[in-house]
């Protein structure tokens, strides 16, 4: 009797408790870029669990978490910052940081969240509790010019790097002092697209839209300076048309290589970490936007730009080709593995959908339903230099 | 005389778009692939309510002072020297101009 009486207590225990106690390493988001919604998913049932609204425009969308992989702070193109709770399904707080944003960055230390901006351009510091302004850097290159702002990236000891796409340098911002930052500035080359940081914070890559080649700068010894890599990676060549820019961050290393897209080119470069330079070119199925390393480095995946958007493409890094080529849906915008990358998630924008595949397999194991889904971003990034 | 110089203002105004921005109406299913191809593809730089990002803004008020026989261009031709690329493997210059036009009075959603 008084063990039944026990077990009674128990089972009104557990259902007055609320929300069930649980950890956050196998959650994540999918941005549903038209209508202002993020999709929250668990990758362990790979099912949605809960969906927010009223984000703004989330074009062009993009993520980064607390580092106890709780709260998402998402940029939307709009200027919008929204924290949300992925254990509440809530939004925290939301505010409207310029007129024209274009992603952010959270710090080493996971105190502050960084907005870069076309709009006005420049960076602004944020408090990650409050999202209460801290300071802001406008990307003035020239007395009253001032620069849409791309690729930001975090690095070591609170610093960000980013690179201005009209004035053609990268800047180091140390917010230190998150109300009084400092910054160096570095001449990088024509038109600056996006950057990266490497896995290990070291180096701050700024892919170039306006000649062949990539800005390199060493952030372990800024006094030498940004030099060029890759150059003219293309000579002579005709250039093909490029109807959407790649990204770089999401990049890849893989046994000591670095993948990157090739502007202009169906092709995915490979270059040596050691040296720089560049070893081979992979020859893909269209203007690569997202290439990406499963975690473990063994495989790459491609996706394209329109008109190629529905194709995606694998590459084996022991193989050093394409060994998978296939059409998963249509409108392919990103991917995302999971923290051990078993599985990869890609948005199917245009068919409604966000489809999860097996890495070894190639097999089709599940799939959810998203309007326009464009990015996904899972808490795994919370604990990674640059993402 | 001010009727005169009215019908004249009309005759230029129907010169102008009828002439040379030739806006033949696509069909209404190819109306809905080309708003779609602005407000998702163009919108990878311009932005999906066309506000703006890595390329320009394209809302009326941005395009009002702009020849529009030179937009048509940049879309058909694109501009080198620029991120523009080229469009005319996707559409036809009718078509563009047809895009241009909906820009220039606000585009469809």
């Amino acid at each position: 009797m008084r063990l039944v009486l026990g077990v009674l207590v128990a089972l009104l225990l557990t259902a007055c408790a609320g929300p069930q106690v649980r950890g956050t390493g196998d959650l994540g988001l999918v941005i549903e870029r038209a209508s202002g919604h993020v999709t929250l998913v668990d990758t362990s049932t790979r099912q949605p669990y809960a969906r927010i609204g009223g984000l703004g425009d989330l074009s062009h969308a993009s993520a980064v978490y607390s580092r106890d992989g709780r709260y998402a702070f998402i940029f939307g193109r709009d200027g919008g910052l929204t924290k949300i709770d992925l254990l509440e399904a809530k939004i925290v707080k939301r505010v409207m940081q310029s007129g024209n944003a274009i992603g952010g960055s959270i710090s080493q230390d996971g105190r502050i969240v960084v907005a870069q901006n076309y709009t006005p351009g420049g960076i602004k510091a944020f408090d990650a509790a409050t999202l209460e302004l801290l300071s802001e850097v406008p990307a003035e290159y020239a007395p009253g010019k001032f620069s849409k702002v791309v690729g930001l990236a975090d690095s070591g000891g609170n610093r960000f790097a980013y690179a201005l796409f009209e004035g053609g340098e990268i800047w180091v911002t140390d917010f230190s002092n998150p109300k009084q930052p400092t910054t160096q500035r570095f001449p990088a080359g024509s038109q600056p697209y996006d950057g990266l940081v490497t896995p290990d914070g070291r180096y701050f890559l700024a892919g170039l839209f306006g000649e062949d080649g990539v800005a390199m700068l060493d952030l372990w010894q800024t006094e030498k300076g940004a030099r060029k890599i890759l150059e003219k990676y293309g000579r002579g060549e005709e250039k093909l048309p490029v109807f959407k820019m790649p990204h770089l961050r999401g990049w890849s290393v893989a046994q000591g290589k670095a993948y990157l897209p090739a502007i202009g080119r169906h092709e995915v470069l490979v270059v040596d970490v050691a040296t720089w330079k560049e070893v081979s070119r992979i020859p893909v199925r269209g203007q690569p936007v997202f290439v990406m390393a499963r975690p473990d480095g063994r495989q790459v995946w491609v996706n394209f730009a329109f008109p190629d958007n529905g194709k995606m493409d694998v590459i084996d890094t022991l193989a050093g080709k394409v060994v998978h080529a296939f059409e998963p849906g249509k409108g392919i915008l990103h991917m995302e593995f999971t923290p051990r990358g078993e599985n990869v998630w890609l948005s199917a924008r245009d068919d409604h959908k966000v489809l999860i595949y097996d890495t070894k397999t190639f097999a089709r194991v599940g799939e959810i339903a998203a309007d326009n889904p464009s990015g996904i971003f899972f808490t795994t990034r919370a604990a990674r230099i640059g993402f | 005389m001010l009727a005169s110089k009215l019908v004249f203002a009309l005759f230029l105004l129907s010169t102008v778009s009828a002439g040379s921005v030739m806006a033949a109406e696509p069909g209404s299913d190819r109306q809905k692939e080309l708003v779609r191809l602005v407000r998702q593809d163009c919108g990878s730089c311009h932005g999906m309510t066309l506000q703006g990002g890595l390329g320009p803004a394209l809302l009326p008020a941005d395009l009002h002072d702009k020849p529009p026989e030179g937009l048509v261009a940049t879309i058909y031709y694109g501009r080198p020297g620029t991120p523009m690329p080229p469009w005319k493997q996707f559409m036809s210059e009718a078509e563009a101009a047809w895009i241009v036009q909906k820009l220039m009075s606000g585009f469809p959603q």
